[in-house]
C-alpha cells in the first residue's frame, strides 16, 4: 500500500508562500515524477511529503490515514537523497542495516533484509566498505539499498541521479525503473530533467513556481500540453513557440510544432530560411533556423544524417495535425 | 615551479626563518641538557662541575616527583573531559538559529583572548575569594557556610579555571565541525527512524571524531605545561604541583639550576611520549 494524497498543501519560509494550495493524489504503485525547473518547489513538496519539511496548511494522508502530523520515521516512507547521505564512517553492510538497527529488529532478520537487499542491486562485492571507497553509481545503489530494507509504503527520491555522469545517469535510470516493476511500490520522484521524467515516470507532475501546471502520462502531456509552459517544457529538443501574425493565422496568440512534426522540404514549404547551427547526433539532426520571417529560431529535426550547413537555405512545411494552439493566456484551444 | 634554480632559490630564502627556529629551539634544549649534567647552584658557588646522573636519580627519588606527575595527568584529564564535553553541549546550541547569533558567538570565545594570569587573578579575587567572592556571597545567600575554594578545594578550582580558558577553543572547533555535517545525513537518518539522541550518537559524534582528537591534541600539549594559572592562585601549595611547577621551585626556589634541567628532560620525555600517542591516534582517525 502507498497511496499519497495532499489536500490544499501550502508552504510558506516566513512571508513568502513557495507552495501555494496544492491538490494531488499519488496511487498506490505508481512512479510519479516532479518535473519543473530549479526552484519551483519541488523538492520542497517531496521533503513535505516526507516530513522534513512541515506543511503551513493542509493535509497530508498516507493510505488514507492523516499524516499531517506524523514525524518522518512513523511515516512509513523512505527518501534516497540528491548526496546520498550515506553514513561515512559506517561500512555498506552498516549503512544498509540502520534503519533495521533502529528499528530494533532482531539480528538474523537484518542481515535476511540486508543480504536480500544486496542481492538486488548488486552489492555483495563491496558491502564491507565504506562510502569513501565507493564510486557514484555505487553509492546510489547503496542508497537505495538502505531505502529498500525497510520495506516502505513508498520511495522518495531526491533528484537522486543529479551527480551521475550521463552514460551512468541511462544506466541507473533504466535500474530505477526495473525495480518499480520488481517491487510494485509507489514512487515519487523529483527531477528538472524531462528526460528522466519522460522515460520513468506513469505520471508527470509539472511544476512551476510551486503551482502544478498539469499532471498526466508522459505521453498525454507531449501530445496534449495544457499550456505553453509544459508544451516549452516537456520534449527535447523544445517546442516551437511562435506568436504574432503566423500564430493570429490560426487563430490563436501562439502556435507549437515540435522540431519533429516539421518537415524539410524541397520546394513550396510554408517557411524559408537559412540553416544556423547545424547539431548533428547521427540518427538525427537539429538545425536552427534563421530568416523565417518569424520573430522566432525555429528548431527542426531531419531524420538521418542531412547534408545542410551553416548559411544554406532550406524550406519547412509544418504537420498541420500537429500544431498546437495557445491562447492569449498560454492556455491550450481545442 | 620545480626547475633547479627555483628550488634551490626557494632554500635560500627560507633558510633565515629555518635557522632561526632551529635556533630558537635547539639552544635552550642544548642549554638544558648540558646543565642537567652539571652541579650548578647560582648563589651557593656557581657551576662546580661534572655531576653525571646524579641531577636525575635526584629528580626522580625526590617525594614531590610522582605526586607532581599525578597532578599534572589530573589538571590534563579533568580540563579534556570538561573542555570535550561541554565544549561539544555549547557548539551543538550555538548551531541552532537564535537571534543575536554573531555576538554570542563572540562572547563564547572571549575567554580566549584573556591572558592566563589575568583570568586566574580574576577567578581567584572575584569569584573565589572566601571572604568577598561572588561564590561567597552566593553560598551566604543560601545559608551555606562559603567554601575557601584554592587551599579546600584546589585541584577542582585549577582545572575549573583552566576549563574556562580552554572551553572557547574547544567550543570553535567542534562547532565549525559540527557546521560541516551534511544536513541530509541527519535527515536521512531521521527518516530511518533515529531519535534525536540516537542521531547524535551514531551520525554526529563519529563526525565530530577527527576535531575531538585534535582538540585533545593541541589541548594536551598546552595543559601540560600551565604555570601561571597555579603561581598566581595557589603557588604549588595544596597539592597542586604540577611536573612544570616542580621544575620551577626547583631552579628559583632551591636555585638548583642542574636538578631543575634534569627535571625539564624528563618533561620533554613525557609530552613526546605523550604526543606520540595521542598523533598515532590522529592519524587513525585521518585515514
Amino acid at each position: 500500500m502507498g497511496q499519497i494524497q495532499l489536500k490544499q498543501v501550502t508552504k510558506s519560509f516566513g512571508d513568502v508562500q513557495v507552495i501555494p494550495p496544492l491538490d494531488l493524489t499519488i496511487e498506490d504503485g505508481e512512479f510519479t515524477v516532479f518535473v519543473g525547473p530549479s526552484g519551483c518547489g519541488k523538492s520542497t513538496l517531496l521533503r513535505l511529503i516526507a516530513g522534513l519539511e512541515d506543511i503551513t496548511t493542509g493535509h497530508i494522508e498516507i493510505d488514507g490515514t492523516d499524516a499531517t502530523d506524523l514525524v518522518p520515521a512513523k511515516r512509513g516512507l523512505a527518501m534516497v537523497f540528491q548526496s546520498y547521505a550515506l553514513y561515512p564512517h559506517m561500512s555498506v553492510r552498516k549503512n544498509i542495516a540502520f534503519p533495521l538497527r533502529m528499528a530494533k529488529m532482531d539480528k538474523a532478520e537484518i542481515d535476511r533484509r540486508v543480504n536480500a537487499a544486496a542481492e538486488v542491486l548488486n552489492l555483495a562485492d563491496y558491502i564491507d566498505r565504506r562510502p569513501g571507497q565507493l564510486s557514484g553509481g555505487q553509492r546510489q545503489r547503496v542508497a537505495i539499498g538502505r531505502a529498500i530494507v525497510r520495506e516502505p509504503s513508498a520511495f522518495l527520491f531526491d533528484e537522486p541521479l543529479s551527480n551521475l555522469d550521463a552514460a551512468l545517469r541511462v544506466g541507473m535510470r533504466m535500474e530505477i525503473s526495473e525495480l518499480h516493476k520488481k517491487l510494485a511500490t509507489t514512487m515519487v520522484y523529483v527531477t528538472h530533467d524531462q528526460v528522466e521524467a519522460m522515460t520513468m515516470a506513469d505520471k508527470i507532475v509539472v511544476l512551476q513556481a510551486g503551482v502544478i501546471e498539469q499532471v498526466g502520462s508522459p505521453l498525454e502531456l507531449y501530445r496534449t500540453p495544457r499550456n505553453t509552459f509544459v508544451a516549452g517544457f516537456i520534449g527535447s529538443p523544445k517546442m516551437n513557440l511562435i506568436t504574432g501574425e503566423e500564430a493570429a493565422k490560426h487563430d490563436a496568440a501562439t502556435i507549437g510544432i515540435r522540431p519533429e512534426h516539421i518537415d524539410v522540404v524541397e520546394s513550396g514549404g510554408t517557411w524559408t530560411g537559412t540553416v544556423g547551427v547545424a547539431e548533428h547526433l547521427g540518427s538525427d539532426t537539429f538545425f536552427h533556423i534563421h530568416n523565417t520571417g518569424l520573430a522566432e529560431t525555429i528548431t527542426v529535426r531531419a531524420i538521418g544524417d542531412v547534408n545542410l550547413t551553416h548559411g544554406d537555405t532550406i524550406q519547412l512545411t509544418p504537420r498541420m495535425d500537429e500544431l498546437h494552439r495557445f491562447d492569449a493566456d498560454g492556455l491550450r484551444i481545442g | 615551479m620545480a626547475t633547479k634554480a627555483s628550488r634551490s632559490a626557494a632554500r635560500l630564502m627560507m633558510a633565515p626563518a629555518v635557522i632561526l627556529l632551529l635556533g630558537w629551539m635547539l639552544v635552550p634544549l642544548i642549554m638544558t641538557l648540558w646543565f642537567s649534567f652539571r652541579v650548578y647552584l647560582p648563589l651557593r658557588g656557581g657551576d662546580q662541575g661534572w655531576a653525571g646522573f646524579s641531577n636525575y636519580t635526584r629528580f626522580v627519588t625526590s617525594s614531590a616527583f610522582w605526586p607532581s606527575i599525578q597532578t599534572t595527568l589530573i589538571i590534563v584529564l579533568g580540563v579534556l573531559a570538561i573542555t570535550v564535553i561541554f565544549g561539544i553541549l555549547i557548539a551543538l546550541l550555538l548551531d541552532q538559529p537564535i537571534w543575536g547569533q554573531g555576538v554570542v558567538r563572540i562572547l563564547v570565545i572571549a575567554p580566549f583572548f584573556v591572558m592566563p594570569t589575568v583570568s586566574a587573578l580574576v577567578w581567584k579575587n572575584m569569584f573565589m575569594d572566601p571572604v568577598n567572592g561572588l561564590f561567597a556571597h552566593l553560598w551566604r545567600f543560601f545559608g551555606a557556610e562559603p567554601v575557601s575554594w584554592l587551599s579546600d578545594a584546589s585541584m577542582p578550582s585549577i582545572i575549573m579555571i583552566v576549563s574556562w580558558q580552554w572551553l572557547p577553543f574547544a567550543t570553535l572547533i567542534l562547532l565549525t565541525a559540527v557546521q560541516s555535517l551534511d544536513s541530509e545525513q541527519l535527515e536521512a537518518a531521521e527518516m530511518d527512524g533515529a531519535p534525536w539522541i540516537k542521531r547524535f550518537w551514531f551520525i554526529i559524534l563519529p563526525h565530530l571524531s577527527r576535531a575531538i582528537t585534535i582538540v585533545i591534541l593541541i589541548q594536551t600539549i598546552f595543559l601540560l605545561a600551565i604555570f601561571a594559572e597555579i603561581f598566581v592562585t595557589t603557588g604549588g601549595a595544596f597539592g597542586t604541583r604540577t611536573l612544570s611547577y616542580l621544575i620551577f621551585q626547583r631552579v628559583l626556589e632551591s636555585q638548583n639550576v642542574g636538578l631543575g634541567s634534569a627535571g625539564g628532560v624528563y618533561a620533554i620525555i613525557l609530552a613526546n611520549i605523550i604526543a606520540i600517542f595521542l598523533m598515532r591516534i590522529v592519524g587513525k582517525n585521518l585515514d
